[in-house]
């Protein structure tokens, strides 16, 4: 078979052909090929959980696919909220006539992704919807783990630290549609972050990863969200040459653009020095670097950047933008 | 060339310290207009609007968004053109797409069959998407000031060359000094002298705006938009002011020179005549368009168009705000019904509107 | 919409070249500007080369603003 066809998601004989020959010769472990409806999990203590959907264009790009950004998105979702990701689901919504080998390729990817990270995709679910009723392939997944680390109350002075350079996977993703005719070498920075989690361990109090929104957005919603205020410094968030590139060009802030490997923490002063070495010492992360506070200046909510230039502005979160379809 | 060197704190700040230097001598409040909403940008992303207000130099955003002075007569005949025309396509620069109409934006009315509305960066694209779909009729919704006439003019004159029977240009071009003229002849505002647009400056030369200091008597300088070339632009000024000599001085000089870029205005000469236009908040200004010469690559003649709608939403000040008459706040649905999801005037749409500026970029009063 | 940023010219064929920044390329459009060279800095607004960059000039603003720089800096001293 070298098409998908609304057969293979017809419940019959030909669907269980399908998912043995194409999926589960690709992701097979204990668990799923019982086939059964259900997985029984070993997990003690508290558990976390987390669900995710992926409907990116294009499916392939520079630096990672779809099957590889629905691993890093769920098990990163996972990580920044202190738990160590262990299963995951995985549901495929694919229209009629998708090709088999790109599905193989993203099917492979993923599993490599998930090895990488340590989970293991345990249950999962295969629908084909009519050609024109989906735009070849939709991922989704859900992801537990236990939960490790407990986010702590943000105080004035706790220290803000990125784990890598912003707006890659944005930029990527641009490149690789063609869009606005941009060329050029350039990755996503999708990875998996489960390397990190020893942060919480460390002293971390709280961590996102920066995603849709870019930086100035996730550090919006924490200002927002815990009635602090945060104060950022521009020449210290690292920028990658390509991104600062097409930032001039489209005269877009690179601190709106999108990564799929990179977080942002918060951790006690005290603390910063020990996480920041352990985070340099990490393939995912040597690019770490403290970039702000918490509190210092500004009023509860508000997110006060000093540009590079030496005069203040207030982050607002994203608004009002056309956004492609990144994630 | 660097662009760190022109943006950097240490050069800010001495550039900085020199205007404090001028204003204390000049004891006074010291109003300038920024002709270009990129002008308004470096000035508000950088911070340095707030830094210089607070020492006595107050920049004000003058008539410079190409898509916020496009009238609603054009706006509302492109949404009323792909919602009722079959099997065509019309393109626009981004911003463009979000303005809203009495029928809603560009991307929200619904296309007939067939037609569709699609962004471009380069107005060259146009030239592809008319060959590609030879069974549709393709329509440029074309705005901008000089910086952006030459490149349309070249993509006209292509599609005259390559006879392609289904390009058409819906215009809304626009010449910058007329509406300064405009302006100064109310001088409501009490302005001291001008920032002029570097980049509308490397197409029309410095001779443009001569008029300025000779029949108003106010000083300006040509500048460019990194956070220095601002700067460097107002320490100009204001060193006219304090000689009293006003003149048109070029701080921008490695991309601006005083005959501007001869090949580009030859360009606009063969393919535009220089008509009388409507300015959003302004209304018709004498010569201050661009009207395409061959008639029949008019989208306006060749769909019928009326463009004489003048619609725009109750309470909306932006005909002020473009004018330099009002500041976004002072606007009653700023931030409020007004606000980047929901913008109900095109200050707010565009990347180069005052309002959406002002919101973007916003106020830290109270720092220092 | 007067968004334009320098870029270099890295290849040229006919009317149209290739401009580049920091690993990103894409094309340029440059018949508005008057014998454009490999290397040259090209200032593209909308895909169009709109100007040149004057590379003296340029030399001179930040020659200029290092002058200001130190007098600024040499008053605190």
């Amino acid at each position: 078979m070298d098409r998908v066809s609304l057969s293979v998601g017809s419940g019959g004989k030909a669907m269980r052909d399908f998912i043995r020959g194409e999926i589960l010769k690709h992701l097979g472990n204990s668990h799923l090929e019982r086939l059964g409806d259900s997985a029984h999990l070993e997990l003690n203590g508290r558990i976390g959980f987390t669900t995710d959907s992926f409907v990116i264009k294009p499916l392939f790009f520079p630096g990672g696919d779809i099957g590889k950004l629905a691993v890093v998105g769920t098990v990163n979702d996972l990580v920044v909220a202190g738990i160590e990701p262990a299963y995951i689901s995985l549901s495929l919504i694919i229209e009629e006539g998708f090709a088999v080998s790109d599905l193989e390729r993203i099917l492979k990817s993923l599993k490599m992704t998930a090895d990488r990270a340590g989970v293991e995709v345990v249950t999962g679910d295969t629908k084909v919807v009519r050609k024109g009723e989906a735009d070849g392939l939709y991922i989704n997944t859900a992801g537990v783990g236990r939960v490790v680390g407990e986010p702590g109350r943000l105080e004035p002075g706790d220290v803000i630290i990125v784990t890598g350079s912003v707006g890659d996977h944005s930029v990527a993703v641009m490149v690789a549609r063609g869009e606005f005719e941009f060329e050029g070498e350039v990755e996503s920075d999708c990875q998996p972050l489960h390397e990190l989690l020893p942060v919480w361990d460390l002293g971390a109090k709280w961590m996102r990863d920066i995603t849709r929104g870019g930086l100035a957005t996730v550090l919006s919603e924490i200002a927002e969200g815990e009635g602090v205020s945060v104060y950022l410094e521009e020449t210290k968030v690292p920028i990658s040459a390509p991104v600062a590139a097409v930032s001039e060009i489209l005269g877009i802030d690179p601190l709106y653009l999108a990564s799929e490997g990179k977080a942002v923490l918060a951790a006690p002063k005290e603390k910063a020095a020990e996480i920041l070495s352990f985070l340099k010492s990490r393939d995912a992360a040597r690019e770490a670097a403290r970039i702000g506070e918490i509190g210092g200046m500004g009023r509860p909510g508000e997110t006060v950047l000093r540009t590079v230039s030496g005069g203040f502005r207030l982050l607002e979160p994203l608004t009002g933008e056309l956004l492609p379809r990144i994630c | 060339m660097d662009a760190s060197a022109l943006r950097d704190e240490r050069t800010v700040r001495s550039l900085v310290s020199e205007i404090s230097g001028f204003l204390s001598r000049l004891g006074r409040e010291t109003k300038l207009m920024e002709v270009c909403g990129t002008h308004t940008m470096t000035a508000y992303r950088s911070g340095l609007g707030r830094l210089l207000r607070r020492r006595g130099l107050r920049l004000i955003s003058g008539p410079g968004c190409p898509v916020c002075v496009t009238p609603d007569g054009i706006m509302s005949a492109a949404a009323t053109l792909v919602g009722h025309t079959r099997n065509l396509l019309l393109a626009s620069f981004g911003d463009m797409l979000k303005v809203p109409t009495s029928a809603g934006s560009l991307l929200e009315v619904i296309p007939a069959e067939g037609s569709r509305v699609t962004s471009v960066y380069s107005p060259q694209e146009v030239i592809g998407l008319a060959r590609a779909n030879p069974a549709k009729e393709v329509v440029f919704l074309a705005a901008g000031f000089e910086t952006t006439s030459p490149s349309i003019a070249w993509v006209v004159r292509e599609a005259r060359r390559q006879a392609l029977g289904n390009l058409s240009f819906l215009v809304s071009l626009r010449i910058v000094p007329p509406p300064l003229r405009a302006i100064l002849s109310t001088n409501a505002h009490g302005l001291d002298g001008f920032v002029y647009p570097g980049h509308v400056s490397v197409i029309i030369g410095s001779e443009a705006y001569r008029f300025i200091p000779e029949e108003f008597g106010l000083p300006g300088a040509i500048s460019g938009f990194e956070p220095a070339d601002l700067l460097l632009g107002i320490i100009s000024v204001l060193r006219q002011i304090e000689q009293g000599e006003p003149k048109v001085d070029i701080a921008y000089p490695r991309a601006v020179k005083p005959e501007g870029n001869r090949i580009a205005m030859g360009l606009i000469e063969e393919v535009f005549e220089v008509a009388d236009a409507e300015w959003r908040g302004f209304g018709t200004i004498p010569k201050s368009g661009l009207r395409l010469r061959d008639a029949a690559l008019d989208a306006a003649c060749r769909f019928g168009l009326d463009l004489a709608s003048s619609w725009e939403n109750e309470g909306c000040r932006c005909g002020e705000i473009l004018r330099g008459a009002a500041e976004p706040e002072d606007c009653p649905l700023f931030m409020t019904a007004c606000n980047p999801d929901t913008p109900l005037g095109p200050c707010m749409v565009s990347i180069e509107g005052s309002c959406l500026i002002h919101c973007k970029y916003g106020a830290v009063e109270w720092i220092e | 919409m007067c968004l334009a940023v320098p870029l270099e010219i890295v290849r040229i064929e006919g009317e149209m070249g290739v401009v580049e920044s920091g690993g990103i390329r894409r094309p340029v459009n440059l018949s508005l500007v008057e014998s454009p060279k490999v290397g040259d800095y090209a200032i593209v607004h909308a895909g169009f080369a709109i100007t040149i960059m004057d590379r003296r000039e340029a030399e001179r603003t930040l020659a200029l603003i290092a002058e200001y720089l130190e007098a600024a800096e040499g008053e605190s001293k």
